[in-house]
């Protein structure tokens, strides 16, 4: 199972390497990341292998907006599959 | 692989446009229910209800927590009353009505749907049980939805049955006076009724069902409203198409939570109910996207083909996203609950009338309109009376839900708070129509019913 990671907010030192750190203290394993900076706001995604986590998703992500309201970004987990229903034919 | 544009869009759709997942709604039978002894049938339904649902409420909210998108809420319908409970002994319904009242709220649903009557024909002695027991039922419980199918294509328009259905919303409004008349927003009659239909206060299972089953209704005015921004002045066949795309990504989302559910529930996929619902927050108006297409006010000429186009195009996207397309997938246009559509009425461009004519192309019905309190049973009759001819002839669902609020007067709103909102009393024709809807009897099937 992928999970996606969204990262929204003012860019500062650390965004990455906090929700990272978070991924692999889990077991989580991260297959692809993309960001932009448009006018010092940062855009990111990451596609997250969740297949062996520790956590379950929905755990998983209410820890990873909690770290993002500590840094002040908005950080969402959802399940891939939503993105695949909506986009994808 | 999905890119970083339309995992944004996604996230958009939800934080900005209030996309959402408006109901999931498991439909339980309780036809194994019946039993002689009234106790003993409440005992079966309580308990049958509690076990199917009892995990309805904690998947649905797993499910949100997991795809991030909202699922307001869960919900449940049972086999209309008065088949069910057509065994029992009893002098009327209403203990059964408080029955599913604590078992919805042992399960933590906000409503149940059900306390029902088919008698679009004829009535058999429990139907006129339950109908006599309709507006104690809605006076005394929170959480029951009662509705009453009273014509349809097939079968033509029982008036004796309009008759007394026009007495219970005159009754139910006295009977909770003290609350703006609320009970009559738990009360809709049908010509046309489905078996299947997710939404309240109409959702009941109907006979032709399973045992158990989810139906799933999405909604997401304001994600529609939100693309066609984009189409500002654009022709019809690009509004036309921006609403399709935007209604096909919409429905696949209602179709992966409906899927999901069923999956984890253990309880077969329904149909997917592709109605637009609005709710009273801003931004999520169906009258916001009558005014995004170009009309100033709801109400204004133009508004019987914006709504025509609308739903037509919200289901030929939708067909395409979902395998079982069902319930009522018509435009609803519950005007308390609608807060464009409020202001439109205050405004003078939203009459009752235009609100009838929108329900010959889309529109589900007259729903959640207040009228003035004192307005005449007769004249409440006659207006079902032209709801379930428009139904009848169009071979079309259509419906009734309004309030006489009682004390209240053209220019008063009535508050009823939550999601059924607050609306603004409605002029209603006051030239009498007792002398024909009194006439009683039943209209017959119309001609084209006959299609064998």
């Amino acid at each position: 199972m992928k999970g996606i990671v969204t990262v929204l907010g003012r860019d500062s030192v650390g965004i990455i390497a906090k929700i990272c750190a978070y991924l692999s203290e889990r077991n989580s394993n991260v297959l692809d990341i993309s960001q932009t900076i448009v006018g010092g706001y940062f855009n990111m995604m990451m596609i997250v292998d969740l297949s062996d986590s520790s956590e379950p998703i929905a755990m998983m992500a209410s820890g990873l907006e909690t770290i993002g309201r500590d840094i002040g970004v908005l950080v969402k987990l959802q399940h891939e599959d939503i993105f695949n229903a909506m986009h994808r034919i | 692989m999905i890119s970083i544009d339309e995992v944004r869009e996604t996230i958009r759709m939800i934080s900005e446009s209030n996309l959402d997942v408006r109901t999931i709604t498991m439909g339980i039978s309780l036809l194994d229910c019946a039993d002689s002894d009234e106790k003993a049938f409440r005992g079966k339904i309580y308990g049958k209800i509690t076990r199917k649902a009892e995990r309805l409420s904690r998947v649905g909210d797993e499910i949100s927590r997991e795809y991030g998108v909202p699922v307001i809420n869960k919900r449940v319908s049972v086999t209309p009353i008065a088949i069910a409970a057509a065994g029992c002994r009893c002098e009327d319904y209403v203990e059964i009505a408080r029955t599913l009242d604590r078992a919805a709220r042992e399960v933590g649903v906000d409503f149940i749907g059900g306390f029902s009557a088919l008698v679009q024909k004829g009535s058999t002695p429990e139907d006129h049980k339950l109908l006599a027991s309709i507006p104690q039922a809605l006076a005394e419980t929170e959480r029951v939805c009662s509705s009453v199918n009273a014509a349809s294509t097939r079968s033509g328009i029982n008036i004796d049955a309009v008759n007394v259905v026009a007495r219970i919303v005159k009754d139910a409004a006295m009977m909770t006076k003290d609350r703006d008349s609320i009970g009559c927003a738990k009360f809709v009659v049908f010509c046309n009724a489905v078996e299947d239909n997710p939404f309240m206060a109409g959702a009941f299972h109907g006979p032709g069902e399973g045992d158990c089953a989810i139906n799933v209704g999405v909604s997401g005015p304001g994600v529609v409203k939100k693309a066609i921004e984009a189409a500002r002045g654009a022709d019809f066949e690009t509004l036309c198409e921006t609403v399709k795309r935007t209604a096909f990504k919409i429905t696949r989302l209602g179709q992966l939570v409906a899927r999901e559910a069923s999956r984890r529930l253990g309880v077969p996929f329904g149909v997917i109910d592709l109605s637009l619902a609005p709710t009273p927050a801003i931004g999520d108006s169906i009258a916001e996207i009558l005014q995004e297409m170009g009309l100033e006010q709801p109400g204004a000429p133009g508004t019987t083909a914006a709504i025509a186009i609308l739903n037509d195009n919200v289901k030929k996207g939708g067909v395409m996203a979902s395998s079982y397309v069902g319930g009522l997938s018509g435009a609803f246009i519950p005007v308390s609950e609608d807060h464009g559509m409020i202001e439109a009425v205050r405004a003078g461009a939203l009459t009752l009338e235009k609100l009838e004519a929108i329900t010959c192309v889309c529109s589900v019905g007259i729903d959640m309109v207040a009228i003035p309190g004192d307005t005449s049973a007769d004249t409440i009759a006659g207006l079902i009376l032209d709801e379930m001819a428009i139904g009848m002839i169009n071979g079309k669902t259509t419906a009734v839900r309004v309030i006489p609020v009682v004390g209240k007067q053209v220019g008063d709103t009535a508050e009823f708070g939550g999601l059924l909102g607050s609306a603004p009393v409605m002029a209603i024709n006051h030239f009498k129509c007792g002398d024909f809807v009194r006439r009683g009897g039943r209209i017959p099937a119309p001609i084209h019913s006959f299609r064998n």
